[in-house]
């Protein structure tokens, strides 16, 4: 079997599980800035399927695709230290405000870029926006079949087997490569960092970051091509400008509310025996229970 | 035409439950913005689905009846869908937030260019101005959703682009008759003409379909465990309330990522929305996510060790302490005043 060219989508985004007190400024906003930046739960899931299917076909190779700031850099290091073969970080200024049909956009412009592939695979969704779109959207941009809700892919001969995990049961689909897959947070969890991994790439930068190192690495980067993440701006791809960003996002943010909560006259009660019974017995009283 | 569409999700020769909440919603919206109800529906052996749908108040149902588009897939749906919205330009365009619809929705809006909102847990007509363009729309379709985790409600419009498209979850919306004899038109769709050979290259080998074990939709209590349940063994506790009190128990998000709850217990935006009589939401702060899926509960009961959780707002009755010292308690005195 021929090895595939496997391109895993990934974003870094802000760990909006646990937002605490302190992530609420004082004007009732969120602060990013508190909140720890992390590799999109489900895109780790996604990431374990392509490095799966390396596991499965020698000479596989699994690139880690992503859009945002620099600083989203480090979960393509993350993804080295699993296994991934190599990273592109897309970053521009240009893409700033971007929904998820520009986002969709610019990274299937990218996808067209790097030229051939046979799986794309991200996760269903990301949790800042919970959209689960963008999958989707750039296997229609690059029109690929897409299949959603994956829990299980794997390669059997010119084939592609996908368990599919849906809200009323299981379901298994067989396609051809090219495909784009996106994979629930019910797949198997990804492994850990590897330790000969993390110590090869644990110096992997883009350009960028070089640039702002304080000591002079030149000759190791020349030595070590692979410690180069690829940085792509808005000139390295094809795109037609009106489709990036904001102007090429037909939804926009009318309104944004913080989540204020209207006081009711609640009665409060304490852990007391009294207190306990009392309330049991005013529920099945008045048949709100029993 | 520009009328509001709703896309139908049928097996079996059943339409969903979600569909029906949506046509509803479709009905009420078209009334407000004084144009038709449309709705397709795609799938084998549709002969019946028409008394099923047009007691909603459906002005026009398109039907794709070929035994090859169902079950559901992506591409072929897909095909009818961009092909029928490109012919008949509705205005609006709704779904049901189902693994059907996150499916084929943002695959059409792409197509089309237009823009999609998922998991709406409200939908408003009205207007908006743009200051900068210095234009003024009349109305839009207001897509309000919880974002960034629950921690914002966002107000979302597509002002140039059509269909302003929607998703929203079973649940959210209530669903009506309109009037049983309701008379719409029915038009049949010749699939050939929308859909190609290529459209089938993903091929179901394999479905093994169950009717979700848990009906917590359906019962008159439910307590809901959150993060500050604190272990499983504690969460465990909540089933024996559940039992003791013929209810169901549910989750927030947290405590299914924890691992304490199976994922289709989890109530919220990105779970299922209840209304029970009795909610009783244990060592659950209480994000907005959380709260658009049991908020309509008609009573609310928090026991929380945090007094200013943000749940507690919106509580009936608040206890203030520990879920493990509170719910055995409740069980003890439960019982001893229904004897």
């Amino acid at each position: 079997m021929k090895g595939l060219k496997v391109i895993v989508l990934a974003k870094q985004v802000p760990d909006t599980r646990n937002v605490g007190k302190d992530a609420m400024k004082a004007d009732g906003t969120v602060n990013r800035a508190v909140l720890p930046a992390i590799f999109n739960p489900e895109d780790l899931n996604a990431l374990e399927q392509a490095l799966r299917i390396k596991d499965q076909v020698p000479g596989t190779t699994v690139t880690i695709l992503t859009m945002g700031p620099g600083r989203a850099a480090e979960i393509i290091r993350e993804g080295l230290y699993r296994g991934a073969d190599d990273g592109i970080l897309l970053t521009d200024r240009a893409f700033a405000g971007s929904d998820t049909l520009a986002t969709s956009y610019a990274l299937a412009q990218t996808i067209k870029k790097i030229g051939e592939y046979d799986i794309i695979i991200a996760g269903r969704q990301a949790i800042d926006g919970d959209t689960a779109q963008v999958g989707p959207q750039v296997a229609q941009k690059l029109n690929i079949p897409q299949v959603t809700y994956a829990e299980e892919v794997t390669i059997e001969g010119e084939k592609v087997k996908i368990v599919r995990r849906l809200e009323n049961g299981v379901e298994t689909v067989v396609a051809k490569s090219p495909l784009a897959i996106t994979v629930t947070s019910s797949a198997p969890e990804c492994r850990s960092r590897n330790a000969k991994l993390l110590m090869k790439y644990k110096h992997a930068r883009t350009v960028s970051e070089l640039q702002n190192e304080t000591q002079d690495y030149t000759h190791l980067y020349n030595d070590r091509p692979y410690l180069t993440i690829q940085e792509y701006t808005v000139n390295d791809i094809e795109v037609d400008n009106e489709q990036l960003g904001l102007s090429g996002s037909p939804t926009k943010v009318k309104k944004i509310e913080n989540v204020v909560l209207q006081a009711k006259d609640a009665k409060k009660l304490s852990t007391s025996d009294e207190d306990i019974s009392e309330l049991m017995k005013e529920l099945v009283e008045s048949h709100v229970i029993g | 035409m520009n009328n509001v569409f709703v896309y139908c999700e049928v097996e079996g020769g059943k339409i969903a439950e979600v569909s029906q909440e949506l046509l509803t919603k479709g009905r009420s919206l078209a009334d407000e913005l004084n144009c038709k109800l449309e709705a397709v529906a795609i799938g084998s052996g549709l002969d019946n689905i028409g008394q099923q749908v047009f007691p909603y108040g459906v002005d026009v149902l398109h039907t794709a009846d070929d035994p090859r588009l169902e079950p559901f897939t992506t591409l072929p749906h897909t095909s009818i869908v961009v092909k029928l919205f490109e012919e008949t330009k509705p205005q609006i365009a709704l779904m049901g937030a189902t693994s059907i619809g996150r499916d084929l929705g943002p695959r059409v809006s792409s197509a089309l260019h237009s823009g999609l909102t998922a998991d709406c847990t409200s939908l408003v007509i009205g207007g908006h101005e743009d200051k900068k363009a210095k234009k003024v729309y009349e109305d839009l379709l207001y897509q309000i959703r919880p974002a960034f985790g629950g921690n914002i409600i966002a107000t979302i419009i597509n002002p140039d682009c059509r269909p302003q498209m929607a998703t929203v979850r079973e649940g959210v919306m209530k669903k009506e008759i309109r009037d049983v004899a309701y008379e719409g038109e029915l038009v049949k769709l010749d699939v050939a003409n929308y859909v190609s050979d290529e459209d089938f290259v993903v091929e179901i080998i394999e479905r093994h379909l169950e009717a979700s074990k848990v009906n917590i939709k359906g019962a008159p209590v439910v307590i809901g465990g959150g993060y500050g349940v604190g272990s499983k063994e504690t969460f465990d506790l909540l089933h024996e309330l559940a039992e003791v009190l013929g209810g169901e128990v549910g989750a927030s998000r947290a405590a299914v990522d924890a691992g304490w709850c199976d994922h289709e217990r989890q109530i919220g935006q990105t779970g299922v929305t209840v209304r029970p009589k009795l909610y009783i939401a244990c060592g659950i702060s209480g994000q907005v996510q959380h709260r658009a899926g049991m908020e309509e509960s008609a009573q609310i009961i928090s026991i929380n060790t945090d007094p200013d959780a943000p749940i507690n707002a919106i509580a009936d009755y608040v206890i203030t302490g520990d879920v493990a010292t509170v719910v055995p308690k409740m069980i003890k005195f439960y019982k001893q005043n229904t004897k």
